[in-house]
Formats: structure tokens, C-alpha cells, sequence
């Protein structure tokens, strides 16, 4: 049996960012953290530049297939990790979506990452909370999330908004992930 | 190079509801769960409902005797109790509100409470 996949250019281009996604998920997964839960996700500056450059679907795509790939890499499809990653980039896909709507000239990066960060921790806390962890000492912890996911959504954000400024303002994707 | 330029107007008012968001759930989260009072009750009835600012010792009459409790800066504890398993006293310092100390045996109850009830009821 034969079968044929045609793949377009935007598919090779999505192919492309999420294997670059996928690769500072890797990264990151070899990071300690102080706190489980609490990490940069650097994969999620690709995210956001897709999203600036080719629009909210590009970006879903990206982000998911990078969930979903990252998760067979290491170990956790399935897993609650899985479901954990899963849930914070449908929260924060969700967002975004919103948040993408907002006029360009004031809300740039920066924003779309501080609100898909706190999306994504939220998205994340409810998982933990109604269905992994039900107890009330959990909620203990939400400040502590709630700051991490500010601080590493600006820093994000300036990250993408500065990659933004160095990427040639083509839709080559080499230059985005060299 | 100053990676400030690229934040926008909108992108600095972004950052400041965020912490104000972050802010407000640490000093309601935070806040209500540290304790503001101790009310200790006996055989069902309330006794006294102390403040936790000062310390002091209460001596409370059971049916097995008295028991005392010990209240300290922002915590409390049953220093001594008659009952024979002592599970009240190992209980330890209650720190958190909502935390419950039991005596069955001398029907003594030691609980601290913060500005919101975090649970109507409890069952085991």
C-alpha cells in the first residue's frame, strides 16, 4: 500500500518552528527548578513569534505539536505531566486568541506572553486542583505560580519582541530557527 | 543594546495589572490563611475566643480536669490535657487558620480562625 502526504509550505514551515520549540523543550526539561511546576517555557518565545508573524492557527499548531512531540521525547504522553503541559497550552491558546486582537501599536509581545503565561498557569492550576491534587493546600501555592508565570512571561515577551527585531521580515523560516 | 524599547505602552499596563493580579492573590490567599483568633470551646460550648496577639496560657475545666491551652505569637497549641492518649497535646501548634486541635476524652476543642472560614464542616 502506498501513501501519498502532500505537504505544503506552511506545513514545513510549522514542521520547522515546532522542531525549534521542541528543541528548548528539551532544554529546558534538563534545567532544575526550584519548584515542580515553575519553569521558563522558553518554547513558547517561538511561540509567540509565530504568532506575530504567522498568525494564531500557525502558532496552535506549533504549540500543540510541540506539547505532544515534547511529551513522546520524554517520556510523559499521557502521563498527568502530559495533561499538565496539554492544559496550559490550550489555556494560554485560548488567550491568545483574544489577546491577539488587541491594537498592535500598543500590545506587542510582551503582552501576548504575560497573559498566555498566566493562562497557561491558570489552565494548569485547575487540573491540579479539581482533578490531581483536590485539596486546599494547594491553593496556597497559587501566588507563587502566579508570580513565576509574570516574570517569565515579560522576560519571554522581550525575549520574542527583541527576536522579532533581528529576524528579516520574510516568511523563510531558516531564519527562524538559525 | 536596551531591551526596554521593545515594550510597548499597552505591554506596560499588561505588567501592571498582572502584579496587581499577583498582589491581590497573595494578600488574599496569604491573609486568609494566617489566624486571627482561637476559640476554644468545651463539651460543645464556647468558652473563650482569644486573640492570638498575646500570649497567654488558658486554663480550661473538662470532665477529666483541666486542660491548658498555650497561645502564642500567631499560633496556639493544648500544652497539657488529662485525657489518656494525649492526641490533642501531640498534636502540636496550630499555625494555620482552620487548624483544629481535639481532646474527646476531656471534650476540649482548640481551633484557629482567620478571616474567612476555609471549610463549613469537616467529616472523617
Amino acid at each position: 500500500m502506498h501513501i501519498n502526504l502532500d505537504a505544503s509550505t506552511e506545513d514545513h514551515r510549522i514542521a520547522k518552528l515546532a522542531a525549534a520549540a521542541l528543541g528548548l523543550t528539551l532544554l529546558e526539561a534538563a534545567l532544575p527548578s526550584p519548584l515542580p511546576g515553575v519553569k521558563p517555557g522558553l518554547a513558547n518565545i517561538i511561540t509567540l513569534i509565530v504568532l506575530t508573524r504567522f498568525g494564531w492557527r500557525a502558532a496552535a499548531w506549533v504549540s500543540l505539536l510541540r506539547v505532544v512531540a515534547g511529551s513522546l521525547l520524554l517520556g510523559t504522553f499521557l502521563s498527568p505531566s502530559f495533561i499538565l503541559s496539554f492544559s496550559g497550552a490550550v489555556a494560554s491558546l485560548a488567550l491568545l486568541a483574544l489577546a491577539q486582537t488587541l491594537p498592535a501599536r500598543f500590545f506587542g509581545p510582551v503582552t501576548h506572553s504575560i497573559l498566555a503565561a498566566l493562562a497557561h498557569f491558570a489552565g494548569q492550576f485547575a487540573v491540579v486542583y479539581f482533578w490531581l491534587i483536590p485539596h486546599a493546600g494547594v491553593i496556597n501555592l497559587v501566588p507563587i505560580f502566579a508570580a513565576a508565570a509574570l516574570i517569565f512571561g515579560t522576560v519571554n515577551g522581550i525575549a520574542a519582541a527583541t527576536l522579532l527585531t533581528r529576524l528579516p521580515e520574510t516568511t523563510q523560516t531558516s531564519c527562524a530557527t538559525s | 543594546m536596551n531591551f526596554l524599547t521593545h515594550v510597548r505602552s499597552g505591554d506596560w499596563l499588561t505588567l501592571l495589572l498582572g502584579a496587581l493580579l499577583t498582589t491581590w492573590l497573595a494578600s488574599n490567599i496569604w491573609a486568609a490563611a494566617s489566624p486571627k483568633k482561637v476559640i476554644i470551646r468545651s463539651a460543645g460550648q464556647l468558652i473563650t475566643e482569644a486573640s492570638l496577639d498575646r500570649p497567654q496560657h488558658i486554663r480550661v475545666p473538662g470532665p477529666l480536669g483541666d486542660s491548658i491551652v498555650e497561645i502564642q505569637a500567631g499560633r496556639a497549641r493544648v500544652a497539657s490535657d488529662p485525657s489518656p492518649r494525649q492526641l490533642c497535646v501531640k498534636h502540636g501548634w496550630l499555625e494555620r487558620a482552620g487548624d483544629i486541635a481535639l481532646c474527646l476524652p476531656n471534650q476540649l476543642s482548640v481551633e484557629l480562625t482567620g478571616l474567612a472560614r476555609r471549610f463549613d464542616g469537616l467529616n472523617y
